[in-house]
């Protein structure tokens, strides 16, 4: 039996080595940052979730939409049903039709997902020289170490490219993109927001503050998650050592 | 069934004495007779079918929730992760259940090739088993397709371009599986309504699977018969118990995953919508799918490669008459049960490979990786089950069990 342990380990070596494979090519190496949210007993800090909504709002939400989250969602972010009601009315939702079969303009309320920037993708792209800004609700789950590589885009901006990097006409030179040229301009720059609890606005303050709430819009039941987690795996485990005790009690009588 | 249980309860015995469903549990189920010596590799059926049970269970209830469209259906999903109560937890329960049952299966399956379950008389048994192998694969190949992300997309495509391979007829056949001209809305559609149907096709053969089983009786480690009663314990409560140890322990491991590492065995690319003008840079299909495709590219000839992978199933069922050596077990036969661990590696490695791109020493390695697959089945086991000279088998099961305690 020896052999067929160290072989399950191997395989688990593999298995893991399989999904952490790279694609061929340059291997960028990502920052590792410890976020709140890692670990089995994670949690994310509403204080940063609150600065990051912040940083979303007043710089990516220019260019990005976040379609999958509804306003009704930053309960959980330690907002009251007032402020949350405040928050939606600054955006204006295209509805309709109503009784006289006319399109309208109204408010957005609660239960509203957040109203895209952009009508369209070709809008989108119009304003972005052709590019197009994809949506943030799932981002750190749709890219490979998806925290880190979301810090690290918006940390890893050089305001000169390498010597002899060719960079073409509005891109700009990104450590951390693949292929190093990004069509999305520097988004952060020192104070470029004003912080309502008073934090200081540097650019690496802002990126892992909207890192944490972009984290939390693509894995909103994270911390639910896991603390169920702990009692399923704590209820199981105090099954697995009364069934371990069933299970030689029953074979007690058997002549080995 | 040629005897009946006596029930002492009257509504059981009614309903015994005109339809014998309880006679057969107890039978089946509880006086059975099973090896006293089977390890824990033998618990690998029974979770195997509990596994099948919670996707099947997880499945309806998603699908009760699901929309399939291709302008919603990605929205869906992440609605019942989001929305629905619990939703998280069903999905996350279902996408993570078919990379365990595949993780489940793949060591059955294993273990009946180390221990020579698929000689006479479990060869039906056995080829029932690959048979749930195809199944699973088409199934958990639509079910991939649903949630409608950028892997799912691509993935279709590719899969299904494979039936362009045929000569004359490829083409036509690959418009009629799409319903179209590319994969599209009547893709999606007839992939939910098939992975709808697949489970309970793989279900009744499962039960087939488990009828063989109970008519030969399971085999053992040493590979020798059952020859007397001593050598056997019955399933209950002796195999309830030891199989309820496994089982807890499996989903120990499961809801790790479930609960810690969601999307531990997933592609980041299956959370950004299928979008048909933009391909992901690397398209990979699920990790349990990997060997097959490096055997897939290994092959430069598109229809060869096509045949080659399903040949790489195919030959399992042939296996019972490929390895000529009356001796089942591997503990009793030194150079193939060496094969038998090269064999495992090989497949592990051509599942590195199918993981990686095509290019460099990839290439290569897969192809040498292939050839050793088939040399395996074609070459090495028959000839070294006709040349080989086994160890001396115990006399009866219950002799190495006294002796022979590691
Ligand atoms: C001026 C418009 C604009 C603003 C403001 C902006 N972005 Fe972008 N963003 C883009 C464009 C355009 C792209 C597409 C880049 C490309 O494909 O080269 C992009 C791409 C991205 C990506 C995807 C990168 C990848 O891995 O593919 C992320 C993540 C991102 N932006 C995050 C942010 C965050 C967070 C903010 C706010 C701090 C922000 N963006 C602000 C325009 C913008
Ligand atoms: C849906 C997947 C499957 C289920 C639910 C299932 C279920 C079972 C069960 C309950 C048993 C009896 C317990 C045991 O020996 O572990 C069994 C035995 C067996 N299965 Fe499967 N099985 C599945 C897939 C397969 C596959 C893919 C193969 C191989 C190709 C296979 C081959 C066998 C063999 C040979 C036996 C008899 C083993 C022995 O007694 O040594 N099964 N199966």
């Amino acid at each position: 039996m020896r052999t067929m342990r160290s072989l399950v380990i191997a395989a688990a070596a593999v298995l893991a080595g399989v999904t952490g494979v790279q694609a061929a090519g340059e291997k960028i190496e990502l920052p590792d940052r410890n976020w709140s949210w890692q670990g089995p007993i994670g949690s994310f800090d509403r204080a940063e979730l609150q600065r990051g909504l912040q940083v979303y709002t007043e710089i990516c939400a220019s260019c990005h939409s976040l379609r999958l989250v509804a306003y009704r969602n930053l309960e959980a972010l330690g907002y009251g049903e007032e402020e949350i009601k405040a928050y939606a009315l600054n955006y204006e939702i295209h509805d309709g039709p109503n009784d006289q079969g006319e399109m309208f303009t109204r408010p957005a309320i609660p239960s509203d997902r957040f109203v895209p920037p952009f009508p369209n993708e070709q809008a989108a792209r119009a304003s972005n020289n052709g590019a197009y800004p994809p949506d943030l609700s799932l981002m750190t789950k749709a890219r490979k170490n998806g925290a880190n590589h979301l810090f690290g885009l918006l940390m890893g901006y050089a305001d000169e490219p390498p010597e002899g990097f060719e960079l073409m006409d509005g891109m700009s030179y990104n450590r951390y993109f693949p292929g190093h040229q990004i069509a999305m301009p520097p988004p952060l720059y020192e104070g470029g927001v004003e912080y309502a609890d008073g934090t200081e606005a540097t650019v690496e303050q802002m990126a892992v503050d909207v890192t944490a709430f972009l984290a939390w819009t693509a894995e909103p039941e994270l911390e639910e998650r896991k603390s169920l987690g702990i009692w399923v795996l704590a209820y199981l485990a105090g099954l697995f050592v009364i069934m371990v005790a069933v299970k030689r009690r029953v074979w007690s009588d058997v002549k080995k | 069934m040629a005897t009946r249980t006596e029930f002492k309860n009257p509504l059981i015995r009614w309903v015994d004495d005109r339809l014998p469903v309880f006679t057969y549990l107890d039978h089946e189920y509880n006086q059975f007779p099973m090896p006293k010596n089977l390890n824990y590799w033998w618990n690998f059926g029974a979770l195997a079918s509990v596994v099948l049970v919670l996707m099947i269970v997880t499945g309806i209830v998603l699908a009760m929730q699901y929309t399939a469209h291709v302008d919603l259906a990605f929205e869906s999903v992440d609605r019942i992760r989001r929305d629905v109560n619990y939703g998280w937890l069903l999905q996350y329960i279902h996408m993570n259940g078919a990379s365990m049952f595949f993780i489940v299966v793949f060591i059955h399956l294993f273990r009946g090739m180390y221990y020579g379950s698929y000689k006479a008389p479990r060869e039906l048994l056995w080829m029932l088993g690959v048979v749930i192998v195809l199944l699973m694969m088409g199934t958990s190949f639509m079910g991939y397709v649903l949630p409608w992300g950028q892997m799912s997309f691509w993935g279709a495509t590719v899969i299904t371009n494979l039936f362009s391979a045929i000569p004359w007829v490829g083409d036509a056949i690959v418009t009629w599986l799409w319903g179209g001209f590319s994969v599209d809305n009547p893709t999606l559609n007839r992939f939910f309504a098939l992975h709808y149907l697949l489970p309970f096709v793989l279900f009744a053969v499962v039960g087939l699977h488990v009828v063989a089983v109970h008519v030969t009786g399971s085999n053992n480690p040493t590979g020798i018969d059952v020859q007397a009663p001593r050598d056997t314990v019955s399933f209950h409560p002796y195999f309830t118990a030891k199989d309820s140890v496994g089982l807890v322990a499996f989903l120990m491991f499961f809801a790790a995953v479930v609960f810690f590492a969601p999307n531990l065995f997933g592609e980041p690319d299956n959370y950004i919508k299928a979008n048909p003008l933009q391909t992901p840079a690397h398209i990979v299909p699920e990790w349990y799918f990997l060997p097959f495709y490096a055997i897939l590219r290994a092959v430069p000839h598109k229809l060869l490669g096509v045949i080659a992978m399903f040949a790489s199933i195919a030959v399992l069922f042939v296996l019972p008459w490929l390895d000529r050596s009356k001796v089942r077990s591997a503990n009793y036969r030194p150079i193939h049960n060496g094969l038998f661990w090269i064999f495992l590696a090989d497949c592990l490695f051509l599942g590195y490979i199918g993981a990686n791109p095509a290019e460099g020493w990839f290439v290569w390695g897969g192809r040498i990786g292939t050839i050793w697959y088939f040399a395996h089945f074609l070459v090495l086991v028959p000839l070294v089950s006709m040349f080989e000279r086994p160890r001396p088998l115990p006399a009866s099961i219950s002799e190495p069990v006294l002796k022979e305690k590691r």
